[in-house]
């Protein structure tokens, strides 16, 4: 055990959730020996050998692991069936250059290219590529193909580790992968994740040789040598994190949560694209609402509409058939956005945010509109307006919206108007909601509870006032609720109400059928229903 | 399809554009230059308004193409099958390459 503790710890970025406690064993990569060259047919002969005895290792790896393992190995096998890349390896070799050589300068010049895109993705191919480099001058240089045995359990440290190393490892007995470089979208990660192996990557330096270590997947820490209190911290955190998933998880993949014999839809609240990469995601009902304002915080200038319509693309294609609500942009506020809001307002809670901002600038307001409509045909789209006080609004929305669908369609593009709903935020709105022609309702509870209890809901010191549990928030609710069951519309609450298990008995009360809550709540929330619906059948 | 594959000289021709999420990357070029090497046609790929042709039987190329997303593809196809190797791989790409190709 070392006395300099903080030494001994490393902070990296989480590529697959998970803990793990086990031997420490550094995997290096880089084969050693020298090959003994010999004529151009020589050198030429023991390649071809190589290049097949490596093929037919990966394609048995791939046939053992089967599904996306053999899908990240089948590049590696079609590489080397690959004669435009393999003709200048072995025109070197014909001009005198050994076989090892040659086979590494060119997956060097390839892997160089990869590691210079500029995409993440692309970069993290160039380990598929060492990989490949690696097992053929492993056998060209010594015969030992195979490499060295890691004992059950380990946590594996590399400066990154290629798929088919991954696959060799016999992960039956748990372990966990400590990457000094690597990447959390490279397809090692992937495997990772998909077997639920906990992996860290880009720890840094790890020069220290070590007998364990303890790998934390959730807080991406890499702990070598841990003193006993260490372990202690780690065992309670994994035990923890184990008991909360496996409760979680067995509750989400039940079909659909019912309450009192009724359907209750669970869906997701995204605020940008890469919101969806959350594990539990897939098992929402779909997207209840889509956040469009990191749009507007991209770069210079306001997004223009190819932007905009590739992040809706983006999200409906994952959603499939499940309905995907993207809400137009909601600035002003406590969101200002420079060239966009206004400036020096006294009280810009109560000014030109949400569907008046965009009302007042139909210019940006048009943008985003073009790409919804031409996102509506691909999908089960919604578009729903923030901040709406008056039918006029909606009205005056659904007009612009209508404009640019004929604009569009006149220039021979697809687009069509979607379903068109409001966020019911302001209490006129709710007072009154029976005047607005809207398909759906979204309860914004955040701002409802505001703006009904004239609490500003960031002031702590307001305390039990803010409240959105107050009886005029929930009247406004029920309203807002009794309504959409009368005149058969929908009517779902997006705010952190619908995520809180405290709120969840009085939306369910007051009819709510459909919540839509962030990811990471799921779970809990689902659980939640479970519970409160059992407990209705004991009575 | 932007355009049906048609004869150019005796070469046939066909465009599509790009639709996959992540543009040309190593799961979509595996499949596409799989599907090429089933043809006995000399296909070539690029990507609009690059001056060089590629061969799409190459996984190296077609991967060195940096192809984007909604970028248009190019293909031009000679030899016997060749009108059947431009169809195919155009509803390849255009199918977003489905998992049965």
């Amino acid at each position: 055990m070392r006395a300099d503790l903080a030494r001994l710890a490393y902070r990296g970025r989480t590529a697959s959730i998970g803990f793990a406690h086990g031997p420490f064993v550094r995997v290096d990569a880089a084969p050693s020996g020298r090959h003994a060259s010999g004529t151009p047919e020589d050198e030429k002969r023991a390649l071809r050998a190589a290049l097949e005895s490596g093929g037919r290792q990966i394609a048995s790896l791939a046939h053992a692991a089967g599904g996306e393992a053999a899908q990240i190995l089948e590049f590696q096998v079609v590489l080397l069936d690959d004669e435009d890349f393999l003709d200048p390896v072995f025109a070197a070799i014909a001009a005198g250059a050994p076989a090892d050589a040659a086979w590494s300068s060119a997956l060097d010049e390839q892997i160089a290219d990869y590691n210079s895109a500029s995409d993440e993705y692309l970069q993290a191919r160039s380990s598929d590529l060492a990989d490949l480099r690696d097992r053929v001058l492993r056998t060209l240089r010594g015969g030992t193909a195979e490499a060295p045995k890691i004992p059950g359990g380990a946590v594996v440290c590399a400066e990154d580790l290629p798929p088919s190393r991954f696959l060799e490892i016999d992960w039956s007995n748990g372990g966990g992968v400590a990457l000094l470089r690597g990447s959390p979208t490279s397809h090692v990660a992937l495997l990772a994740r998909s077997r639920g192996i906990p992996m860290v990557v880009q720890l840094g330096t790890v020069a220290e040789p070590a007998q364990a270590a303890l790998l934390d997947g959730e807080r991406a820490t890499l702990e070598l040598d841990p003193s006993a209190q260490q372990i202690d911290v780690f065992e309670r955190r994994r035990d923890a994190h184990r008991k909360s998933r496996a409760a979680a998880h067995a509750i989400l993949r039940r079909p659909a949560a019912s309450w009192g014999g009724e359907k209750i839809k669970l869906l997701i609240n995204i605020q940008r694209v890469d919101d969806l990469d959350h594990v539990d995601a897939q098992y929402a009902d779909g997207v209840g609402l889509m956040r469009t304002e990191f749009l507007l915080g991209q770069g210079a200038g306001l997004p223009d509409e190819e932007t905009q319509y590739l992040a809706y693309d983006a999200v409906l294609r994952w959603a499939g058939n499940r309905p995907v609500t993207i809400r137009t942009f909601d600035a002003g506020g406590d969101k200002p956005v420079p060239g966009f809001t206004e400036d020096g307002e006294a009280n810009p809670f109560l000014g030109v945010r949400g569907l008046r901002l965009c009302l007042a600038r139909p210019d940006v307001f048009a943008v985003q509109l073009r790409a919804l409509a031409r996102a509506a045909t691909l999908g089960n789209l919604r578009v729903m307006f923030p901040m709406v006080t008056t039918p006029d609004e909606l009205e005056a929305a659904r007009s612009a919206f209508v404009d640019v669908v004929r604009a569009l369609q006149a220039r021979r593009i697809p687009a069509v108007l979607p379903e068109l709903g409001i966020m019911v935020e302001v209490p006129a709105a709710a007072l009154t909601i029976e005047r607005f022609k809207a398909s759906f309702f979204s309860i914004g509870s955040n701002d409802l509870a505001q703006y009904v209890t004239a609490c500003d809901r960031t002031n702590g010191t307001l305390g039990k006032l803010s409240d959105p549990l107050q009886p005029a928030v929930l009247e406004l609710i029920g309203r807002t609720v009794d309504y959409g069951r009368r005149a058969g519309i929908s009517v779902s609450l997006c705010g952190e109400m619908a995520g809180d298990p405290r709120c969840i008995p009085a939306l369910l009360s007051c009819g709510l059928r459909e919540l839509s809550v962030n990811p990471s709540a799921l779970a809990q929330v689902k659980q939640t229903i479970d519970r409160l619906s059992r407990g209705d059948a004991r009575d | 399809m932007l355009e049906t594959p048609k004869a150019n000289g005796q070469d046939f021709t066909g465009s599509v554009r790009l639709i996959h999420a992540v543009g040309m990357h190593a799961r979509p070029a595996v499949k596409l230059t799989k599907l090429a090497k089933k043809f006995k046609a000399h296909i070539s790929i690029r990507a609009a308004d690059a001056v060089e042709w590629i061969n799409a039987k190459s996984v190296a190329k077609v991967m060195a193409l940096r192809a984007a997303r909604d970028s248009i593809i190019e293909i031009k196809a000679s030899g016997e099958d060749a009108e059947a190797a431009v169809a195919a791989l155009v509803d390849l790409v255009e199918t977003d390459f489905p998992d049965s190709g």
